[in-house]
């Protein structure tokens, strides 16, 4: 390497970006999912994050069951996320995005000050459910980030699925092509519209469980995990569920890749980088076709 | 079966519908006329729910049924196959009609023998079923959307122009099967401008003049109505 970066540094960095690029991708994909179907960027969306690993760190505290949390996590921020989409969002369907980017906006900052109300400012953390390692060259590497990105690519092939074979997977799809013709064959655009939210939240909560072991859990998470997982979804182009998986690695990677070079705080950049670049020269992402 | 009576539509502040008053029976297959912008089209989506109707009653088997949620009409049996056809382009051929099997009450028996049936009449489709409906000809997306429609089991079509730049070919499958949909008893309310397959398909004809029905007839005394047909139509 002319720059001098030992090989076994840049393989660590390889397994690092791909773990955090598949939670990255759990969050990026329930964001891209909702935007696909009703064009409403969420950006409460991190706050659902945050929401699900307070709620995992509170199971976890009161069961000692860390899978037990992810999934009260995971079905309490579905149905909240359910509750948010009919009470805040159905009204506003088909008006100026900027209503909606407004309304998500508020539900962003009601549900952070909810947080410190129910939790109190100090951060939370979840004791891993795997605790052992594996000898990655010269470090001793954590089995559980592998579990989690793992069980992240578990989760999203099974909204794959879903999506592909389900009876209601495919009225999401119409939906997202379509809405008025779906709604001319019978499919019941409204809840379908509530039931991809609530997936969607769910999917957030489940990566602020995951997240929880390795990074913690405070009230203001939320920002950073929505601000990530926008850059990803505008990289991956928006709406596009396989583009924003792949744009959620290729960032994370990118990122992780960064760091062996600058200090990881300053590696951050490059996701903006790949973000203006993206939109200065093929804004409707990289990782769809070309438009014709 | 289907009666709407006095309905006005508008988009916004233009007045589109001045008081349409249409009946179409049990399977009946009946027509609607009239030049570019009269209405025909709006027509067809005000009984499908899309459009909401400001004034006047839209009656389905006796229920009012204007103002409805368009998602709630498919269950009482009507169905739309709208003028630009709407394919979902990115699903399938078979995962299009899925959109109107997957539905409560279709057992795994009725799904085969409604596909069965479609694929007969359209065997392009089945050749077709694992490509995306987008990748399919002007002609087949037609046929996909009919197919799908027929899906529902309705009891009435909508079908806005459906032989609208398809070539001679297909326009004769469109016949056939408005003739095959006849015989099963299904309704259709046919909106089209090629005067001599309404004519041929429909017991009864409607012609619209700006937002309105000006005049009824039966297909032999349309024909014998020159004048009518002129200032209608203008051919």
């Amino acid at each position: 390497m002319s720059v001098g970066i030992p090989l076994d540094q840049i393989a660590i960095q390889t397994v690092n970006g791909i773990v955090n690029g598949m939670i990255l991708a759990l969050v990026a994909s329930g964001l891209t999912l909702i935007f696909g179907i009703m064009d409403v960027v969420n950006f409460a969306h991190g706050d659902l994050v945050m929401l699900g690993g307070f709620t995992g760190a509170s199971t976890l505290a009161l069961t000692g069951n860390f899978w037990l949390a992810l999934l009260v996590a995971a079905l309490t921020i579905a149905v909240l996320g359910a509750a948010l989409q009919a009470s805040t969002l159905r009204p506003l369907l088909g008006r100026d995005p900027l209503t909606t980017i407004l309304a998500t906006f508020g539900m962003s900052l009601v549900l952070q000050k909810y947080a410190i109300w129910q939790w109190g400012p100090s951060a939370r953390s979840l004791k891993e459910p795997i605790t052992g390692q594996f000898t990655l060259f010269y470090l001793q590497y954590p089995w559980y980030r592998v579990a989690t990105a793992v069980l992240a690519a578990a989760i999203i092939g099974g909204l794959y699925a879903f999506l592909k074979y389900g009876r209601y997977g495919i009225w999401i799809r119409a939906t997202t092509q379509d809405r008025i013709m779906a709604q001319a064959m019978g499919i019941p655009v409204p809840i379908v519209h509530t039931v991809v939210f609530a997936i969607g939240a769910s999917m957030a909560a489940a990566s602020g469980v995951l997240f929880g072991p390795l990074g913690g859990v405070t009230q203001n998470m939320g920002a950073d995990f929505t601000l990530r997982a926008f850059i990803v979804v505008v990289v991956g182009g928006m709406g596009n569920l396989g583009g924003s998986i792949m744009a959620s690695i290729f960032i994370s990677l990118l990122e992780a890749y960064a760091s062996l070079v600058v200090s990881p705080a300053q590696a951050v950049i490059v996701s903006f980088m790949a973000l203006i670049l993206t939109l200065l020269f093929r804004p409707t992402g990289l990782f769809v076709p070309t438009p014709k | 079966m289907l009666a709407l009576r006095d309905v006005h539509t508008y988009y916004g502040k233009s007045h589109i519908l001045h008081g349409v008053t249409i009946d179409v029976g049990p399977g009946e297959v009946v027509g609607l006329l009239g030049r570019n912008g009269v209405g025909k089209s709006t027509t067809l989506k005000t009984i499908c729910g899309l459009v909401r109707p400001a004034e006047g009653r839209v009656e389905f088997e006796g229920r009012n049924v204007a103002g409805w949620a368009p998602h709630k009409l498919p269950p009482l049996g009507i169905a739309y196959v709208p003028e630009d056809r709407r394919i979902f382009r990115l699903l399938t051929v078979l995962e299009n009609l899925r959109t109107g099997l997957d539905r409560r009450g279709v057992t795994e028996a009725r799904r085969q023998q409604l596909l069965e049936k479609v694929y007969h009449h359209f065997p392009v489709l089945r050749e077709r079923r694992n490509q995306a409906g987008g990748t399919l000809s002007g002609g087949e997306q037609q046929m996909l959307a009919i197919a799908r429609a027929m899906m529902l089991e309705p009891k009435i079509i909508l079908l806005d122009e459906p032989t609208e730049g398809l070539m001679p070919r297909m326009v004769g499958q469109i016949r056939e099967i408005i003739r095959v949909l006849h015989e099963e008893r299904v309704a259709i309310l046919l909106v089209e401008q090629n005067l001599p397959l309404t004519l041929e398909v429909s017991s009864r004809v409607y012609l619209m003049e700006k937002g309105i029905v000006r005049h009824q007839a039966t297909p032999d005394e349309l024909r014998q109505q020159h004048d009518v047909i002129r200032q209608y139509l203008g051919v």
